[in-house]
């Protein structure tokens, strides 16, 4: 169904356009250890790409390849047309890609404000003189990034904690202010660590409603990796299957439903 | 009762970010600087001045300094003492260089030569953390201190091996030396207080700020989201080291007047400014504040209460005072690691509701 021209359409009218990241044969290795196995698939613009896979498969290293915190050792990351270099981590989230954890990491001691905040660090401009004198163009860059903040804390109905410190907050909460910081970068990729990891129906319904509406309205690209098959099924527009290290399936949540190999990775199958 | 933020309502950005958003404590701090600034000036006496007005307010920027490096950005560092030396020696080599140029000027540069020196060895910072970067500083401490004893440059080739304030004035008003009157004395280490609080508490509410804190809270994340560990931890070491310079400036300059580096900037003054930083609260101007006053005030309380009105001997008086400050320290680490400042925190959210508390 799929093949190499510009986009296609959704069945639900969606338009993705064309290849935003390109991952070229990526094989990643922790001493006799290979976690990631020669490993090729793209992700298109305004797509929900997921990653599956059992434990293990593999997915996390791959996320990790993607926002620079791994340098594989094989294999070519393609970012908008052009080969990626071997870059530090904040370099990648400069170029546009922003992130989430599946183990919450922000920052505890800030409030949600603050921390929001941070997410905007590729847009501001003044230097450190500018900001210990604060009057001016210091005030003037930190109103206007509040403004851009406060329309992703209204989006994701958390200004009722904004000034609470993130120590504080239940799980749940932890869990969208992250998705807001990584937000507040604007990114052209969103990559989603298990963002439904842990939390209850509700929680999940209301993450999965978020997620398709960041992508609704703000066009933005997505690559998530979860656990949970029914969330995952109804959310991409196309998913890659991992097995240790190695990719067993891509294409539309259907196609990948009926390939016998993942049908086998997920239940098992006798190895002879 | 006392407080309330009850029709206190913010219209814009800027009100809802600026340094007191509650009016009470805006028109407190009003006070407290018409206090620092218009009153005290006139009743101050050579007593108050060099037991606690001068200490305090010099102690309270080298607390500001650390706290940015301790507090707010995560990099412990033990020397203090040896940056306050950096500080106090590059004033005495642009006091005797250029004995016309205002001290203004001389106080800022030997910060802004702290700085480098801070940014030098910070570099460790990048590769090493915590209990490591701790021993690197360490290291810098008494590096530092060995380098001004030994080399005869940094004291002018003086037989004492001392450093002593020439005096020099600023618009005429002698501010260092044995002539200089205790107002302007003040004066003079008050302005620059005022100033690094208010370029401190700029930073710190900033973007750089919150680049700092996030290290602190956790580093692989803030680089994954954009942050510059580089960038982030050498800004911490230079501005940090730019206070701690000028405190060492005035510290020499203006409150002791002459200086033996290994007894004045020795590892104790490292150690009393990071307990200071400690007791006042971790990532909290005000806390340095608070700590300041607080180590600077206990001894002489303990003085007057023990020798004068007790009749205690001297000697048990003084390790009373340390024994004291120990268990402090031990108090605060286990009940309050932020300090004062979360003491006061707290004290406030009661009074906001005091005296209905449902």
């Amino acid at each position: 169904m799929l093949d190499n021209s510009e986009g296609y359409v959704t069945e639900d009218g969606r338009k993705i356009g064309g290849v935003v990241m390109e991952m070229k044969n990526i094989t990643l290795r922790f001493g006799g250890v290979v976690a990631i196995k020669d490993i090729s698939f793209d992700i298109r613009e305004g797509e929900i790409r997921a990653i599956i896979g059992p434990n293990g498969a593999g997915k996390s290293s791959m996320l990790n390849v993607i926002s620079g915190f791994y340098v594989p050792q094989e294999g070519e990351v393609w970012f908008h047309g052009s080969k990626r270099p071997p870059m530090r981590p904040f370099e990648v989230a400069q170029q546009g890609i922003a992130r989430t954890f599946q183990n919450i990491a922000l920052f505890e001691g800030m409030s949600v404000l603050d921390n929001v905040m941070t997410g905007r660090l590729s847009f501001m401009k003044t230097n450190i003189l500018q900001q210990a004198w604060w009057k001016g163009k210091a005030e003037a860059e930190e109103t206007e990034n509040r403004e851009a903040v406060e329309r992703i804390i209204d989006f994701l109905e958390i200004q009722h904690i904004r000034k609470t410190p993130v120590s504080r907050l239940p799980y749940g909460l932890k869990k969208r202010v992250e998705l807001a910081r990584a937000l507040a970068a604007e990114p052209k990729l969103l990559l989603l660590d298990e963002p439904m990891a842990g939390m209850n129906v509700e929680e999940k319904e209301d993450m999965s409603r978020f997620i398709l509406d960041v992508n609704d309205e703000f066009g933005t690209t997505i690559a998530l990796i979860e656990h949970d098959m029914g969330v995952v099924m109804d959310l991409s527009d196309r998913v890659v299957v991992m097995d240790y290290g190695k990719k067993i399936g891509d294409g539309t949540p259907d196609e990948v439903r009926n390939n016998q190999e993942v049908i086998d990775a997920y239940l098992g199958v006798s190895h002879d | 009762m006392f407080y309330r933020e009850a029709g206190d309502f913010k219209t814009s950005y800027i009100a809802d970010s600026q340094t007191f958003p509650i009016k009470f404590d805006r028109y407190r701090y009003y006070v407290v600087l018409a206090v620092a600034f218009g009153i005290i000036p006139f009743i101050i006496n050579d007593y108050w001045a060099n037991a606690l007005l001068l200490p305090f307010l010099i102690y309270a920027i080298a607390a500001i300094g650390l706290n940015i490096l301790v507090g707010y950005c995560g990099q412990v560092s033990l020397g203090t003492g040896g940056f306050m030396a950096v500080g106090a020696y590059a004033c005495y080599k642009l006091m005797t260089a250029f004995p016309d140029v205002s001290m203004f000027i001389h106080v800022i540069l030997a910060g802004g030569i702290t700085a480098f020196v801070g940014v030098l060895f910070g570099l460790p910072s990048l590769r090493i953390k915590g209990f490591y970067l701790a021993v690197a500083t360490l290291a810098a401490q008494f590096f530092l201190v060995w380098l001004f004893n030994r080399v005869p440059w940094f004291y002018n080739y003086s037989a004492s091996g001392q450093i002593n304030a020439p005096e020099r004035d600023v618009f005429g008003i002698i501010i260092t030396g044995p002539n200089a009157p205790a107002w302007a004395t003040y004066l003079f280490c008050l302005i620059f207080l005022t100033v690094c609080a208010i370029l401190a508490r700029n930073l710190t509410r900033g973007t750089t700020g919150r680049t700092w804190m996030a290290i602190r809270d956790m580093d692989i994340a803030a680089e994954i989201i954009g942050v510059n560990p580089l960038k982030a931890k050498l800004t911490a070491f230079a501005v940090s080291s730019f206070f701690v310079g000028i405190a060492g400036a005035l510290f020499f300059a203006v409150y002791l007047g002459a200086v033996e580096v290994g007894e004045v900037f020795g590892i104790q003054k490292s150690f009393l400014v990071l307990f200071m930083v400690i007791i006042g609260g971790l990532g909290s101007i005000f806390g340095s504040f608070a700590g300041a006053a607080f180590l600077v005030l206990l001894p002489v309380v303990l003085k007057v209460v023990g020798v004068d009105v007790l009749g205690w001997p001297t000697d048990i008086v003084a390790h009373l005072n340390l024994v004291i400050v120990g268990a402090l320290i031990i108090m605060f680490l286990i009940l309050e690691p932020h300090g004062l400042a979360q003491l006061w925190r707290v004290a406030k959210e009661k009074l906001r509701l005091w005296p209905f508390p449902h």
